[in-house]
């Protein structure tokens, strides 16, 4: 933020306001909307194909998130695996 | 003649100029002698051929040559003043089902082979309509108000494009362009309304044209001719400047780092 934003901020600017508001609503809407890769539903079948091969597990076992933040995004696998008495 | 080049003229949120820009921009593509060919898809609501002046000239339109009752040139009106100026009016029908990929698809390949320019006139919403107006597009123009309910509908939009459009099923992108029309450039730098790198910054899109609040608009509307052919006015000249960019013979010009003309967009319009 420049010292030119804080000083307009100050002022209450109302097109700083706006801008600000819609920086928001727009980073949500990116995260809700069809932006989302389609590679997502694959992923999630083949790594449940690999883990099945050494391991016990269903589809539940593994969660598949993506999560936007700001210029990156975050791809986060949980994978429950059965205690070792229970593997194949 | 090379294939038609189709550009959907977009928004997401309605009466922020989507008729009257592609009235403007299609009328100004022929007035420099490129065939254009501009679709209304806003089928129940058609309103481009009023703004084009040709409304009492509908005999048949888009719905009738889809459902094969009438031939596409029997449909497509040419206008009075530009002789490479031809306009598809939509039906008025209420029945949503009427537009279907599969007939749309068939007509825009058949006006492929006739035209240089393909403008796709989208109805406002992200339903049928809309999606079927972007669908087949490869270069979209996205008409956008400095308000916060516009902008965010852009972004909408452009998500849309980005996942629905035909291209981005087969792992292309649209080619996308930033429209910002009824723009206040006094009220910008007074900070009462966005500025352009404020839009452009949210949205991301290479900005085409700045067209600025105008009476002149509601005068060539008035009157049924697309502003571009209508008498001398500052949004004409912005419409006929986004026209030489988007035809890439004119580069945008940059706004100086400290509040800025509104002439230095029209630095490099050659008309």
């Amino acid at each position: 933020m420049s010292i030119l934003d804080l000083l307009r901020f100050k002022q209450k600017n109302s097109a700083f306001t706006a801008k600000e508001r819609l920086q928001i609503v727009v980073s949500h809407q990116r995260a809700n909307n069809g932006n989302k890769p389609d590679f997502l539903p694959q992923l999630h079948k083949e790594l449940l194909d690999v883990v099945s091969k050494y391991t016990n597990i269903n589809r539940e076992m593994i969660q598949v998130q993506l999560q936007n933040e700001g210029d990156f995004s975050v791809l986060e696998l949980n994978i429950t695996i059965p205690s070792a008495t229970e593997a194949v | 003649m090379a294939k038609a080049k189709v550009i959907v003229v977009t928004s997401g949120k309605g009466g922020v100029g989507k008729t009257t820009s592609t009235a403007a921009i299609g009328a100004e593509l022929a007035r420099r002698g490129h065939k254009t060919v501009v679709i209304d898809f806003d089928i129940g609501l058609r309103n481009l051929d009023l703004i084009m002046g040709c409304e009492r000239r509908v005999i048949y339109d888009f719905i009738n040559v889809i459902n094969d009752e009438a031939t596409l040139s029997q449909a497509l009106i040419k206008d009075k003043r530009e002789p490479n100026l031809y306009i598809l009016p939509a039906s008025q029908t209420r029945n949503k089902d009427a537009l279907h990929q599969e007939g749309v698809g068939k007509i825009i390949e058949l006006l492929k082979n006739d035209f240089k320019f393909i403008l796709c006139d989208s109805p406002a919403g992200i339903e049928r309509g809309a999606l079927m107006a972007l669908y087949f597009a490869e270069e979209a123009i996205i008409v956008t108000n400095p308000e916060v309910s516009s902008v965010r509908d852009s972004d909408r939009i452009i998500g849309v494009l980005n996942s629905d459009s035909k291209i981005a099923k087969e792992g292309g992108e649209v080619k996308k362009h930033l429209l910002i029309t009824r723009f206040s450039p006094a009220r910008a730098k007074r900070g009462e309304m966005l500025s352009l790198e404020d839009i452009q910054e949210i949205l991301a899109v290479d900005l085409l044209g700045v067209i600025p609040e105008s009476q002149a608009v509601l005068s060539a509307s008035n009157q049924g001719i697309p502003i571009t052919l209508d008498a001398d006015s500052d949004a004409k000249f912005a419409y006929r400047a986004a026209v030489s960019r988007l035809l890439g013979e004119a580069e945008v010009a940059q706004p100086a780092a400290k509040g800025w003309s509104f002439l230095r967009l029209f630095k490099g319009e050659t008309v």
